[in-house]
């Protein structure tokens, strides 16, 4: 098979990419492999384990169920783009603080998720939290430090 | 008795105001992992880099009748191609066994099989391109023709040899094993109270988020092999790859970056890894082999395909007398290098009744070939097999002689002042501290008081249960592991400890990191011994080509053994300084001491100089010192545990279910584990190993199961297919803890890693045939599924 491509245009982490990219190419291969950003993961490449979220046009989707064409005219935002800009920063400190992470393979699209549930679920329950991460593997910790870690954040978020 | 008072780094000889020992001090060095920037095996660039990717045999046993390549070579980006033969001039094959397991047998192992597959996966060509899409793309044009062969794929079936898989063999037994008490027969004749019962355990796998990858590079002009590898033993590595390709010791590195997980999925050597060092030499350049997801459920090694009978003999009183287990294990064509795959039977047979005070004990292990994937070593070896069997039989005493299960295990359980002392399978116990833990987890889970509920939703037709087991874990394994046999896998350790001119601490060990924390915990030793703060430590692990040579991470060691390396090496730096300072000041050295990075009057506490001073004047100043000093600034010290076998741990868990008698379904209400891993060095750490331990072997106990066809295929090799514990389903943990440091080390740290997964699939089950016991019905066949309750139940 030979890898036609289509022209696209989109913007990631705030600069502008125009290429023409490989139709089947899946978006967080586009984003690893051309890109350079190796922050998001490959971990299962069928849509179950979560590592390789990103935000696309603010929606957390599956880079690894994306394809990159798809991405042509939206704004994708990684896990780089969020650390950079301060967007992450009280979940990442939270997540240090109550060692929500081992291995740190799934951290990436585990903190996405937890970053979509700041901003679409801030009142979430403990068990909500368990809901709303559960479509995220994490094989090292328990995921309670994860919920805390999260919970944290949250309170923080509700008092401030 | 060993104290927690005792714990040497708080007493004479490294006195410092800042002790981190025993803190929840967050991960240093960890920040890069939630902000992207790990460097996991696939981030690696490299110019002139290469793919490969494998073959794979449709079948699970077959002969290769014909193999084409030359199509697949023809393809866009393809580079070449490799079948079996190829590669063999280049990595000799490798057979699995190890002298201490009395007459062990394997078959050899090839890189690439050469003429025959004996799983559904192993690989029988190699396809190199310059992506890995033109390498797959390639795959399509592969032709094979086979001539299929029968699989074996029942262990009894295997046991019994109609078939045999390696004819050289004559049999399909790799490793038998039989031990029995002097007076067994006459006990057990004798016992008021026989229970019997037969469980069964499912295959089950890693699934680490990062699959296994590897990305070798060879240098001809040097004859230098450069492998970068997600692994848990670089030594160990460093061995295989030099002796099987044929290149010294010496001119091997192995490199470890992040990585995304191992629990023993990573400390094997895997056919496919060893071709791809194999392909970088033949083509002189780069190659990189990562599995994809449907290649780890059919490659990375599987574990606990086991079915044991066992029964418990007992008096009507409620004392243990016996145990007697028969367990048969399938473990796939090959035992896996260089570790066997007859440990985990082993592991068994040594653990069986490990809690208790039982004088007599009888076992028999068959551990067999069959034609699925091979298992091996996977967190917990043997632990969670040898605890389900174990509490499960306990509790079937315990409801025999109608004594509470709780009562039952205090009676039998090891008294906490019988030690050091010597089970009947031979193994020996240095310390534990099993009483202590059973109060309180008596109290931290208020056991009376959920008694009484159960007892009261029962009324209300709602059907929950309380479960428990206790557990003994292998952990700091001594050369009697592996050594002993005949493998080159190093059971000592060691740790450099340097100061850098700048002030700063650098510590290279040869324990590796894959999550645990462990460089974040030698920071904390490295710290606390030397007198400074951890922010001025750096810890490098996962190279050979810099660390001293070690044996890495497995068996629940690296605390344990490396981190007394950091401990006697960071003691030894802070003389060394500590002399430094003492020449330039004109003092003696003993009137002086550390704390916080800066040296002090140890009787006054005046403040003298810096420890980036001492590193100034040690560096660049050297002739500012007398003329016969010489400072020595970087100190190495090893540590090998030798007294015992192991420094086991122990610990016991209770796990709180309800179970929903219409579809099956049972729901972790609460679990509870209270373990004691000696000195515990970061408890925020340790707890979430043990969490992260429980919640694994939760997945074996209800989720995990790699299911095989009759004919060798494997029907589930999707995360679509195969359940892994996902936060939903997983209940609150609550920990408690003992200290009981060891004494066979200063720092007095056993090993936490495993003991979540060895304990927390007995006591689900015991909770499930506790919820279930009302309705006569048990389960015993791991995972347990709704469909498996449902069928306990006579429902199904």
């Amino acid at each position: 098979m030979s890898d036609r491509c289509m022209h696209t245009q989109f913007v990631v982490n705030g600069e502008t990419v125009d290429a023409q990219v490989p139709v089947r190419m899946h978006l967080v291969d586009y984003l690893r492999e051309d890109l350079g950003l190796t922050g998001s993961h490959l971990g299962c490449e069928h849509g179950v384990c979560g590592a390789c979220q990103v935000m696309v046009d603010g929606q957390l989707v599956r880079g690894c169920l994306t394809l990159a064409v798809q991405a042509n005219g939206k704004h994708v935002q990684t896990i780089e783009g969020l650390s950079e800009s301060g967007e992450l920063q009280a979940l990442q400190a939270s997540f240090l603080k109550h060692n929500a992470f081992q291995c740190g393979f799934c951290s990436s699209g585990m903190l996405l998720t937890a970053l979509e549930i700041t901003k679409h679920h801030p009142h979430a329950t403990r068990d909500e939290i368990k809901e709303l991460i559960s479509g995220n593997y994490c094989r090292c910790t328990g995921y309670q430090a994860i919920v805390d870690a999260i919970e944290s954040v949250l309170k923080q978020g509700a008092s401030s | 008795m060993n104290a927690r008072n005792e714990i040497p780094v708080k007493t004479d000889g490294v006195k410092t105001q800042i002790n981190y020992i025993g803190q929840s001090v967050p991960r240093t060095g960890a920040k890069k992992l939630l902000q992207g920037r790990g460097t996991y095996l696939d981030d690696l660039r490299m110019p002139r880099l290469v793919h490969v990717v494998f073959f794979r045999s449709p079948h699970a046993h077959a002969r290769i009748k014909h193999l084409d390549l030359t199509q697949a070579r023809k393809q866009p980006g393809v580079v070449a191609v490799f079948d079996g033969h190829d590669v063999a001039q280049f990595c000799t094959p490798w057979v699995g066994v190890l002298g201490h397991l009395k007459g062990i047998r394997s078959a050899p192992q090839y890189a690439i099989a050469p003429e025959r597959a004996c799983w559904q996966g192993e690989a029988v060509a190699a396809i190199v391109a310059q992506t890995r899409r033109q390498a797959e793309d390639a795959l399509d044009h592969v032709q094979a023709d086979w001539d299929v062969l029968p699989a074996v794929t029942d262990m009894d079936a295997s046991l019994e040899g109609k078939t045999v898989i390696h004819p050289d063999l004559g049999d399909n037994l790799c490793f038998h094993r039989e031990l029995k008490t002097e007076g067994f027969d006459d006990v057990f004749s004798k016992a008021d109270v026989v229970v019997e019962k037969i469980y069964v355990f499912s295959r089950h796998t890693g699934v680490t988020n990062e699959p296994r990858a590897i990305l070798a590079d060879y240098n001809p002009a040097e004859n230098l092999l450069t492998v970068y590898q997600g692994t848990q033993a670089p030594n160990m590595m460093q061995d295989i790859f030099s002796r099987h390709l044929n290149i010294p010791e010496s001119n091997v590195r192995v490199i470890c970056k992040d990585v995304g997980g191992s629990f023993g999925i990573k400390v094997h050597v895997y056919a496919d890894e060893m071709a791809t060092a194999a392909i970088a030499v033949m083509l002189k350049r780069p190659v990189k082999f990562m599995a994809d997801r449907i290649e780890s459920f059919l490659t990375d090694i599987h574990a606990r395909e086991h079915k044991v009978k066992i029964k418990l003999a007992c008096t009507k009183q409620g004392d243990m007398l016996a145990f007697d287990m028969v367990d048969l294990t399938g473990i796939g064509p090959y035992s896996v290098y260089p570790r066997t795959s007859g440990i985990e039977g082993n592991q068994v047979v040594n653990l069986t009744g490990g809690p208790y005070k039982h004088q007599q004990y009888k076992a028999s292990l068959d551990v067999v070939f069959t034609n699925k994937n091979v298992t091996c070593q996977y967190r917990a070896v043997g632990h969670p097999i040898a605890v389900a069997i174990t509490e499960g039989i306990v509790d079937e005493a315990a409801r025999k002689i109608s004594m509470d299960p709780a009562e039952f295990r205090r009676r039998n359980l090891i008294a906490d002042d019988a030690y050091p002392y010597t089970f009947p399978s031979g193994i020996k116990f240095e310390k534990l501290s099993h009483h202590q833990c059973l109060d309180q987890l008596m109290q931290l889970m208020d056991y009376k008081k959920l008694r009484e509920e159960q007892q009261q939703l029962r009324g209300k037709g709602i059907y929950r249960g309380i479960g428990l087991a206790a557990m003994i874990e292998v952990t700091n394994p001594s050369p009697a592991f592996y050594g002993v046999g005949g493998a080159r896998i190093s059971a000592q350790d060691g740790a450099t400890v340097r100061l850098d001119p700048a002030g700063m601490i650098n510590v290279l060990v040869s324990v590796t990191e894959q999550g645990q924390g462990t460089e974040a915990i030698f920071a904390q030793i490295a710290a606390s011994a030397v007198g400074v703060d951890v922010a001025n430590v750096r810890v490098i692990t996962g190279d050979t080509g810099v660390t001293p040579y070690g044996g890495g991470t497995w068996a629940s060691r690296g605390a344990g053994i490396g981190g007394e390396a950091v401990l006697q090496a960071g003691k030894v730096l802070r003389t060394h300084i500590l002399a430094v300072a003492a020449a330039i000041l004109k003092v003696e050295v003993a009137t002086l001491d550390m704390s916080n990075g800066v040296v002090i009057d140890k009787l006054t506490g005046q403040e003298h100089m810096s420890i980036n001073e001492v590193g100034r004047v040690a560096y660049f100043r050297p002739d500012t010192l007398p003329m016969d000093f010489q400072s020595e600034l970087t100190v190495t010290r090893h540590y090998t545990p030798r007294e015992y076998g192991f420094t086991f741990t122990n610990g016991i868990q209770a796990s709180y279910v309800e179970v929903d008698i219409e579809t099956g379904f049972v729901k972790l209400l609460k679990h509870w584990c209270v373990e004691d891993c000696g000195t515990i060095i970061n408890p925020m750490l340790v707890d979430e190993q043990i969490r992260g331990g429980i919640v694994q072997g939760i997945g074996g106990a209800m989720f995990e199961e790699c299911i095989y066809s009759e004919d060798g295929q494997l029907l589930n090799g999707s995360m679509a297919d195969y359940l892994v514990p996902m936060a939903g389903e997983m209940p609150d943990i609550v920990l408690g803890h003992v200290e009981t440091p060891t004494k066979t080390s200063e720092l007095g740290a056993k090993g936490a890693g495993e003991a979540g997964t060895a304990g927390a699939p007995g006591a689900v089950m015991n909770a499930i045939n506790d919820a279930i016991a009302p309705l006569n019905a048990s389960v015993s066949v791991q995972p347990f599924t709704p469909e498996r309750v449902l069928s306990a139940l006579g429902k199904i």
